[in-house]
């Protein structure tokens, strides 16, 4: 009798540990939605002691980058670029407002980033990818822009096949074109073709580096510029002729809005001053005269960094100053006189949105190189939502299932089962809220599939009770005999799905790994359900009468 | 008391060359298709790629989406609709992993009225290197479960004839199951490996009920050949072995018919896993173990024979 207490008072304890360790979760989980994501401490407390949602059930972003380190040159590496990267994500992603951001490192040079919970995990894959390296240009004048674009013409030319095929691979050849400046060879074989520069418009009353190119030859000219100097979005752009860079203007621009097309830009290739020299940038209003509602950023520069600036604008009068963010023009200003205060603004945005992005990814910083993305998944909130309620509707259909067949089969023995399956469940939520786990739809398939093979060791001693009682012996008898041989069975075949998912957890990543957690305590909480709860309440109630037939 | 199959006399081991007749197709065929595929599909997980969740408002014709995916120039693009053909899940292969361009494109290319009812649910991109990562890390989860599995036999079943039935009737599960989903062309991803391991698990531990079933009645030591012996084991645990399979089918099947379309083909996997599973512990690795062990005794039999005739012939 003493013994049957302690081993209540055993599980009594258990079961308020493990619920303890609930609570959180519970109380998390009860709330409104719309609070949970509060900044208020209480609700931050609870959210960090509850159990997590995986990204496939709540909306949001796994993306693996890797820092490309193959653009520093060796003699410039710092070593810690990966870890300067991912600061500067960390900041970039807390400006932006993520709850539970993970951003961690994972071998060698990457970075590992699970933004949970965005209502748009697009906007924020793009805001934290960005190098967002900030450039100030000056334009060059439309004599060097043309002798660029003529380097262009004779790269393409030089190759001697058909257009596009040709310039697709033509970089090396394009390079020892480009080397030899003014070669009298390159202009006898370009004999006024201009396969480049023939693609775009002189702009009207515009004397300095700039052209338009129409939207049907927008393509076709891209394709070209990025076979002769090089992707924009993969290396810095290579000078042509006199350290000139031609880059494309960020905004569509209709010249007769029929005709959306964008600018070429021809720009000194050195920057004076760039993003580094920026202290503070804002979302603000009205910079733009033209389009007093549209959202531009407004940059403070430092100390250095206005005194520069003061020092280009002086110089530079009357000449544009284009304002590149990773290589793409977004303005060009007139210098209309010389600017001191270290203040600057950029204009030429899409949207508000843009304007705050950027406003966020100038504060923090640019990313010492760029980083490319290896493997990037986003999941909205709506499959998340659709996901959750499929996973929890199949969760209890399958329970009911496995509920009503038990009991119809073994009547009160199998409704004990059926209750240390809830027990079973209780333990595994309470596990998972302990370890600040995480719940993943594959972790719903686990906790399915914990329900369906639970059963199991009921299944097995139940059958050998009810073979004891079939061979003539008492129910006290049947039962002792029946666990005690069920048991060798029980732990044997519950631990090779053990072992398998351990395994699983080992080399998992992501929702796998959530699988093997959720599966992996349920077969434990399981063998503690089917071997010690059940028992425990076959002996109580044995030992308070006499039982002569069983309901099983 | 509501019971089945009790005091069962089946004699499955007379039906066993049935078995290994059905067995056998099942194998063959599972490796033809798997030859003519050249392997399995591998998902975007392990070759790199693109997935895109697409939703409509009004049901979708598979036709009308395939046509605006190769508007939309998606490279090998597979479709595959779900949710009564109020969603797609297309997968394809790009250079670049802009899906976004690639959704954009694809929303344009139907028709004017579906056009604004498109939505993005979510979408994955995998770049090559990271795919043969992950390709490398299930191959290491794969051979690393095996060969735990494997060892585990090995202590608990000394007996070689066990442990060469239940391993071959793991491979067995875990092959056939991989042939159906070569056979319904579906992809093998994290997901479903996750799956086949769970089977494999799932299968052991089937058969070893019945083993320890076995081990048990031949330590009686009544006077039994072996086969009455396996068959005698087999009927004691049918109970068990469809109840259990029962309930365990039952919760697959409500994550088959109602988890939803991101977890459908861990469902289908689990699906053929159990029932194969369940089958195969009777029929392929108790069925070996009785025919292995038949096999080897006749040899030892045969060699002591050989042994005592020189030793009488020496002697």
């Amino acid at each position: 009798m003493s013994n049957l207490r302690v081993k209540w008072a055993f599980l009594v304890i258990v079961l308020a540990i493990f619920g303890f360790y609930l609570l959180p979760t519970l109380r998390y989980y009860a709330l409104p939605a719309a609070d949970r994501d509060k900044e208020d401490p209480k609700v931050a407390n609870l959210r960090g002691e509850a159990m997590h949602l995986g990204l496939d059930l709540q909306g949001g972003a796994y993306l693996v980058y890797e820092v490309d380190l193959s653009k520093i040159p060796p003699d410039q590496r710092r070593g810690d670029e990966v870890d300067r990267a991912i600061e500067v994500i960390r900041n970039r992603v807390d400006q932006y407002g993520v709850t539970e951001p993970v951003i961690q490192k994972q071998g060698q040079n990457r970075i590992v980033i699970q933004l949970p919970g965005l209502q748009d995990p697009e906007r924020a894959k793009e805001l934290v990818g960005r190098t967002a390296r900030l450039d100030f240009l000056l334009v060059k004048n439309r004599q060097e822009l043309y002798q660029a674009m003529t380097k262009v013409d004779q790269a393409v030319v030089l190759r001697g096949k058909s257009l596009l095929g040709a310039v697709m691979d033509s970089t090396a050849l394009a390079d020892s074109m480009l080397a030899a400046a003014d070669s009298a060879a390159a202009d006898s074989i370009l004999a006024g073709k201009h396969p480049f520069s023939g693609l775009f418009q002189q702009i009207p009353n515009q004397d300095a580096g700039i052209v338009y190119c129409p939207a049907e030859n927008i393509d076709k000219a891209r394709e070209i510029l990025k076979a002769v100097t090089g992707d924009p979005a993969k290396e810095d752009p290579r000078p042509l002729a006199g350290n000139t860079v031609l880059l494309w203007g960020s905004r569509s621009f209709g010249a007769g809005s029929q005709n959306p097309g964008r600018y070429l830009y021809a720009l000194t290739a050195k920057a004076d001053l760039t993003g580094d020299n920026v202290a503070d940038a804002q979302v603000a209003f009205g910079l733009e005269p033209a389009r007093p509602n549209a959202a531009g950023v407004s940059l403070t520069l430092d100390k250095r960094g206005a005194a520069i600036f003061t020092r280009l604008t002086g110089n530079n009068v009357g000449r544009q100053l284009a304002i590149v963010l990773d290589h793409t023009v977004q303005s060009a200003p007139v210098i209309r006189d010389k600017i001191r205060g270290g203040r600057a603004s950029i204009t030429g945005l899409a949207s508000d949105d843009e304007a705050k992005d950027l406003g966020i990814v100038l504060r923090a910083g640019a990313l010492p190189t760029d980083i490319i993305a290896q493997e990037e998944r986003t999941v909205g909130s709506t499959l998340g939502k659709d996901s959750i309620q499929e996973g929890i509707r199949a969760s209890l259909v399958g329970m009911a299932l496995v509920v009503v067949f038990m009991v119809i089969y073994y009547h009160l023995s199998g409704a004990l089962s059926v209750l240390a399956l809830i027990i079973n469940l209780f333990l595994l939520f309470s596990t998972l809220s302990m370890l600040h786990g995480t719940l993943t739809l594959p972790g719903i398939a686990g906790i399915v599939l914990t329900i369906g093979m639970a059963v199991d060791a009921n299944v097995l001693i139940l059958e050998r009770v009810r073979e004891e009682i079939r061979n003539g012996k008492t129910v006290r008898g049947a039962i002792d005999a029946g666990y005690g041989r069920a048991l060798v069975t029980i732990v044997d075949s519950n631990l090779t799905t053990l072992i398998s998912s351990v395994v699983l957890f080992q080399f998992g990543t992501g929702p796998i790994k959530g699988f093997a957690t959720t599966l992996m305590i349920g077969i434990i909480a399981n063998v503690f359900t089917a071997v010690f709860v059940t028992r425990l309440v076959y002996d109580s109630v044995m030992a308070k009468r006499q039982i002569k037939k069983l309901s099983i | 008391m509501l019971e089945i199959f009790v005091g069962a006399k089946f004699k499955f081991m007379q039906a066993r060359k049935g078995a290994y007749v059905f067995s056998a197709v099942l194998v063959a065929a599972s490796i033809l298709s798997l030859i003519l595929h050249g392997g399995p599909r591998e998902s975007i997980d392990f070759t790199g790629g693109n997935v895109l969740y697409i939703a409509f408002e009004n049901p979708a014709d598979v036709g009308a989406v395939r046509a605006a995916a190769e508007k939309a120039k998606m490279e090998g693009a597979v479709i595959q609709m779900a949710e009564g053909n109020t969603q797609a899940i297309i997968h394809y292969r790009a250079a670049s992993g802009d899906t976004t361009k690639y959704f954009d494109t694809l929303k344009a290319a139907f028709e004017p009225g579906r056009q604004d009812t498109v939505t993005l649910m979510s979408k994955e991109t995998v770049g090559p290197k990271v795919g043969s990562e992950l390709e490398q890390k299930a191959t290491m989860a794969i051979l690393w479960s095996l060969v735990l599995i494997l060892a585990y036999i090995a202590w608990r079943f000394t007996r070689i004839s066990f442990g060469l039935g239940a391993v071959i009737a793991l491979f067995h599960d875990i092959l056939i199951t991989l042939g159906l989903f070569s056979v319904l062309n579906r992809e093998v991803s994290l997901t479903v490996v996750a799956a086949f391991l769970t089977i494999g698990g799932y299968s052991i531990n089937d058969t070893i009920v019945v083993f320890d079933r076995i081990r048990e009645n031949l330590k009686l030591g009544r006077r039994m050949t072996f086969q009455e012996i396996i068959d005698k084991s087999v009927n004691q645990t049918l109970s068990r072995t469809i109840l259990t399979g029962g309930t365990t089918l039952l919760a697959v099947m409500a994550l088959f018919f109602l988890g939803g379309v991101v977890i459908h083909d861990f469902a289908l996997a689990m699906l053929v896993g159990v029932v194969i599973g369940t089958y195969s512990s009777i029929f392929v690795a108790s069925a070996l173990a009785l025919d292995i062990s038949t096999w080897w005794n006749r040899r030892k039999q045969a060699r002591e024979g050989r042994a005592s005739t020189r030793k009488a012939a020496a002697g």
